[in-house]
């Protein structure tokens, strides 16, 4: 609300002509940007207000061409909850986030914590791997590794060929954690040691509670990972419904409500709405995580 | 006396980083050093899951190359998407960066505006673009033949299924918009006032402080970005998925790259390969040829350690 005050046109005394067409120019600045900043703001988010509306349309209008609802159908909601198969697909997808999140963060710390605050020898090769495994596209290795989930461990149709890996350090955390961890200055972790902290005190009780904001960071990415992941379901629990995510069933839903645009449209709406919401909770940390994979150095 | 105890210091410090680093060495070895050298030795072998492997020499590399014909395909798309959509998008990544940091009333309405696109899950929004581009009934097509521009078939016709991906990845601008930013507040000011008292046009300004201040982003972003488009799997996949109706389930099995091959992308290859024509040997053969282009884009960010490691104690 204050900012409207910014704005560079308020009334004053008269002043020289030359004053006044470089305040004449300044409005005019500001509202060509302002103007671009709308058309900017429509084409991002016209889609989701389209997607919206579809969602709330009768079948039998969401398949004319009209923008808007006739009548709102809330109901269609509550048939994407009652399909067979769509709670599942959720509560799936808690497990794989939730799961797959602490795990992830709790084996990436130490890791990330070594490569930014203890000397060896080979800490650039090692840094430089992990850059490596972070560049991978997993389609690179998928053959064996199906082969040794599903062939010998008998795990495909589960959630676990997808979560137990992250209980060995992800290599987007480490990175991310490491670049986080690299600006706390040594002095912290050198002054606890100096005070009789062994290696692991000094972890959990000094950097730890420092390095919140980027385990925050952290956390949020590999949740999300985790919730768009569609690759993973689609190689280990395409042959078993009852371990499908959402991300995945979403897909078939659109096979099974084959022109049923509304029920679509309100199953993406409900995949998308969690994603959005963790997103308005913690917009900081995570906006701090984008800047920090590339920008700080 | 000394030494003895230095030595012992200095093994006590490596089992330390050692412990430290376990998580990440047994993740290596068993998801990463094991596999990418089965995925080598696989390259040579005919196998298809059920009959034990046999020896094959070079055939499945002869094979993919010379008569896989989804290959070359899905090596032009992936150029075109290098070429077209990457420079797209590291521009409009710069135009947004640099139109939220001249905006001044609202910036943080806008900001998240125009940041939350790029947090809809792969599938959600690529239906949601399948949704919106479809050439039926679908809302874009609606508008453009409203104010008389001839409506294109999008995803489902080949000329067009790639300009349609491309649209939804600038919808999903906010990583790049971020970072852009990040760079664009960090230019000094005073170099901005200098060069405003040497009497420069804007665009002076932009090109000769602006530019040279982020060119180390933007090459960033052009190398991840290409990193991206080449691993791009989810929404192609799925956007040709749905448009060609076909239903997944039992019985039913999808070519990747509806409409005719123009969505396929190296990753869908492996899947294909593996998954769908059982031949695991060829399909490592194409996960070697992602392996190396890969790498080679990483080889290229990590030259420049100033943008992507920072010096570290």
């Amino acid at each position: 609300m204050t900012q409207v005050l910014d704005r560079p046109v308020e009334v004053r005394v008269p002043s020289s002509p030359a004053e006044r067409t470089a305040r004449r120019r300044a409005l005019l600045e500001w509202i060509a940007i302002h103007s671009l900043g709308v058309a900017a703001a429509l084409f991002f988010t016209l889609p989701f207000v389209f997607v919206l509306l579809t969602s709330l349309m009768s079948d039998s209008q969401s398949l004319s061409r009209d923008l808007i609802p006739h009548t709102w159908e809330w109901g269609n909601y509550k048939s994407v909850l009652d399909t067979p198969g769509f709670l599942t697909w959720w509560k799936n997808t808690l497990i794989y986030a939730g799961l797959g999140t602490v795990l992830s963060v709790v084996s990436s710390i130490p890791v990330a914590y070594a490569l930014a605050k203890f000397r060896f020898r080979g800490r650039n090769l090692t840094l430089m791997l992990v850059i490596s495994m972070m560049m991978l596209p997993p389609q690179v290795v998928v053959i064996p590794m199906y082969l040794f989930w599903a062939k010998q461990l008998d795990l495909s149709g589960t959630l676990w060929p997808m979560i137990i890996p992250m209980a060995f350090g992800d290599a987007f955390s480490i990175f991310l954690l490491r670049q986080f961890l690299t600006t706390i200055p040594n002095e912290y972790v050198d002054a606890a040691r100096v005070d009789g902290c062994g290696d692991l005190r000094t972890l959990l009780r000094v950097v730890i509670p420092m390095a919140k904001p980027g385990i925050a960071a952290v956390a949020l990415f590999q949740f999300f990972y985790a919730w768009n992941d569609y690759f993973g379901p689609q190689i280990y629990a395409s042959e078993n419904p009852a371990a499908w995510t959402l991300s995945y069933g979403l897909e078939s839903f659109k096979g099974a409500h084959h022109t049923d645009w509304n029920l679509t449209m309100a199953a993406t709406v409900l995949v998308m709405a969690p994603v959005i919401l963790v997103f308005f909770f913690a917009q900081k940390a995570f906006v701090e995580g984008v800047t920090l994979t590339g920008v700080k150095g | 006396m000394s030494t003895v105890t230095l030595a012992s210091k200095r093994r006590r410090s490596a089992l330390r980083t050692l412990a430290f680093l376990s998580p990440w060495l047994i993740g290596f070895a068993v998801f990463f050093a094991y596999p990418m050298i089965s995925t080598v030795y696989f390259s040579f072998m005919h196998y298809d899951g059920f009959k034990p492997p046999t020896w094959s020499g070079t055939k499945n590399w002869t094979y993919v190359f010379e008569h896989y014909p989804l290959f070359w395909p899905a090596l032009r798309n992936t150029l075109w998407l290098v070429v077209i959509m990457v420079s797209l998008r590291v521009l409009f990544g710069l135009g947004i960066g640099l139109l939220i940091t001249k905006i001044k009333t609202g910036t943080g309405v806008f900001r998240t505006l125009f940041y939350l696109p790029y947090l809809a899950p792969p599938v959600a929004a690529t239906m949601a673009f399948a949704f919106l581009l479809n050439p039926g009934t679908g809302p874009v097509n609606s508008l453009l033949e409203k104010v008389g521009i001839p409506a294109p078939g999008w995803f489902n016709d080949p000329n067009w299924s790639k300009p349609g991906l491309t649209l939804m990845f600038l919808w999903g601008i906010g990583d790049l918009m971020v970072i852009f930013m990040a760079a664009l507040l960090d230019v000094p000011k005073e170099q901005y006032e200098a060069a405003e008292l040497d009497g420069t046009s804007a665009w002076q300004r932009f090109r000769f402080v602006t530019l040279p201040n982020i060119a180390p982003i933007i090459m960033f972003a052009v190398v991840t970005g290409v990193i991206q488009a080449m691993q791009a799997y989810t929404q192609p996949l799925v956007a040709g998925k749905v448009a060609s109706g076909v239903i997944q389930g039992a019985g039913t099995i999808f070519e990747p790259g509806y409409p005719e091959h123009s969505t396929l992308t190296l990753p869908q290859l492996v899947y294909n390969l593996g998954f769908q024509r059982f031949d695991y040997g060829s399909a490592c053969v194409v996960a070697l040829v992602l392996f190396t282009l890969s790498m080679a884009f990483t080889a290229l960010l990590m030259r420049r350690r100033g943008g992507l490691i920072q010096a570290g104690d």
